[in-house]
């Protein structure tokens, strides 16, 4: 396959980027996303040009770190992760543009790579359960009902890419939020920090300076891990009841 | 040993609703229900004009003698008046600096666009200071007058009439309620999702519900104009 890629090039994060046109030939359909731009890497590498930089990890598609828009599109046409996008997914000829997540709450660092530390501080404001450490408790001891189970499990599916910031108009990030909630919300273990833990994480939300949910919807449909929609709502619904029960003590 | 106890206070409720994003959508979410809830009394009303300008001119009397005699003349009126102005402002309020939030998260545009949500979606915050523009223009015109040319006092039926025997009367109406009914279709089902009403298994009620309120809103409203300009009310 021949392609023109169009890829967002920015020295460093106080300096101002632009898209550069690269051409890129034999390029094999089975290749995934990643691996043709490593393609055009060893080629600018040969050449004596800085590589795009870009994030990227397991190339599995379950550590969240690969990041990039293809054609408008977080992760690209297909719904997964970058580094599960093949090069199939295109036709001969086509040219794609490829851009870093657009959000304040994401600076670039450099080219393709943003910084989603605010992810992190978003968890530690309250995406945890405070357990005492020592053996492994019996499983028995606190049972789960299977719909439970199952729910949580849906939501702790999240990676933690940012996929649903990069595609949410408002660059918000209500469903990365929404998922880890939801996840402890339900589960017996997370039970005693369900207040606390859902009015922490939005302020913390709130502080990183991503937007508010206009249920545009864009966010569900960009998720390589299929966090539904319904989650934010389930989080809203969360929120006002911590509200209600805050104001109480 | 007695573990340490998290101390810090947490700030009051209300003052909690207002600094976070999703108490501000919630704030969003019951004025426009509010407003909602008036709406679909309004568009029920306005119908009577099919009725005539005895029934008519009649019904908009009893609006200002509601609750008699406990209430006082008008009292009743004026109630609902201020929750209407009390939630029309906190929808604005909440909306302007939602929006102004908004768009700071997201400094840098893409490249290469591609609008995927839906017309309605998209249209929210015009569409609202398009109906707000509009409040404004159909008080003035039919509540106290003032831009109407020929209005007479206590004779709404002949007002009406007035302002749709105008191409302009009637072309801002019906575009206003051409995007009312646009803000309703995605506002009745975001309120519900906002609230933490909506779920997997009710999603399509709501989405259904919140088409049929919009087609309703619009239809009965539009109804009006297009009476007077078919010459069914004169």
């Amino acid at each position: 396959m021949r392609l023109t890629l169009r890829v967002w090039r920015q020295r460093a994060a106080d300096t101002d980027g632009a898209l550069s046109t690269y051409e890129v030939d034999d390029i094999s359909p089975d290749m995934s996303f990643l691996e043709m731009l490593d393609v055009l890497n060893e080629r600018l590498i040969l050449e004596g040009e800085d590589p795009v930089a870009f994030d990227h990890d397991c190339r599995e598609g379950i550590c969240g770190a690969c990041s990039l828009v293809i054609n408008g599109e977080a992760h690209g046409p297909e719904r997964t992760t970058t580094c599960q996008l093949h090069m199939r997914s295109f036709r001969d000829g086509d040219t794609i543009d490829v851009e870093p997540w657009r959000a304040a709450a994401f600076p670039v660092v450099k080219d393709l790579v943003v910084d989603r530390s605010a992810f992190d501080r978003i968890i530690q404001a309250g995406g945890y359960v405070s357990v005492p450490t020592g053996a492994a408790p019996e499983a028995h001891a606190t049972p789960v009902p299977k719909a439970d189970a199952d729910f949580a499990f849906e939501h702790a599916e999240c990676i933690g890419c940012g996929a649903c910031v990069a595609a949410c108009p408002n660059g918000a990030a209500m469903l990365f939020t929404s998922a880890k909630v939801n996840h402890l919300a339900v589960l017996p273990q997370g039970a005693p920090e369900r207040e606390t833990r859902v009015l922490d994480m939005v302020a913390q939300m709130d502080a990183e300076g991503f937007g508010g949910c206009t249920l545009a919807g864009e966010c569900a449909t960009a998720c390589p891990k299929g966090i539904p929609l319904v989650s934010i709502t389930g989080m809203n619904k969360e929120w006002l009841r911590a509200t209600r029960r805050a104001g109480k003590r | 040993m007695a573990l340490a106890t998290r101390t810090d206070r947490r700030p009051s409720r209300a003052r909690t609703l207002w600094d976070s994003s999703v108490g501000k959508k919630t704030v969003m979410a019951v004025s426009g229900l509010i407003m909602l809830l008036y709406l679909v009394v309004h568009m029920i009303g306005n119908l009577k004009i099919y009725f005539g300008a005895g029934e008519f001119n009649h019904y908009a009397h009893w609006l200002r003698t509601v609750g008699e005699p406990f209430m006082h003349y008008e009292w009743t009126l004026w109630l609902v008046r201020i929750v209407l102005v009390v939630a029309v402002v906190a929808h604005a309020t909440s909306a302007y600096q939602l929006s102004r939030r908004d768009l700071r998260a997201r400094p840098v545009k893409y490249a290469h666009r591609r609008g995927r949500s839906s017309y309605a979606t998209r249209t929210m915050r015009w569409g609202g200071v398009i109906l707000g523009l509009f409040i404004v223009w159909h008080l003035l015109d039919l509540t106290t007058g003032t831009v109407h040319p020929g209005f007479q006092e206590g004779h709404p039926y002949q007002n009406v009439v007035g302002t749709f025997s105008t191409w302009y009367g009637d072309l801002i109406y019906i575009v206003a309620m051409l995007a009312l009914g646009l803000h309703v279709r995605h506002g009745f089902w975001s309120a519900a999702q906002t609230l933490g009403a909506g779920s997997r298994t009710r999603d399509r009620a709501l989405k259904a519900t919140a088409n049929i309120l919009a087609l309703l809103l619009t239809a009965g409203f539009i109804a009006v104009p297009v009476g007077v300009m078919t010459g069914v009310v004169s």
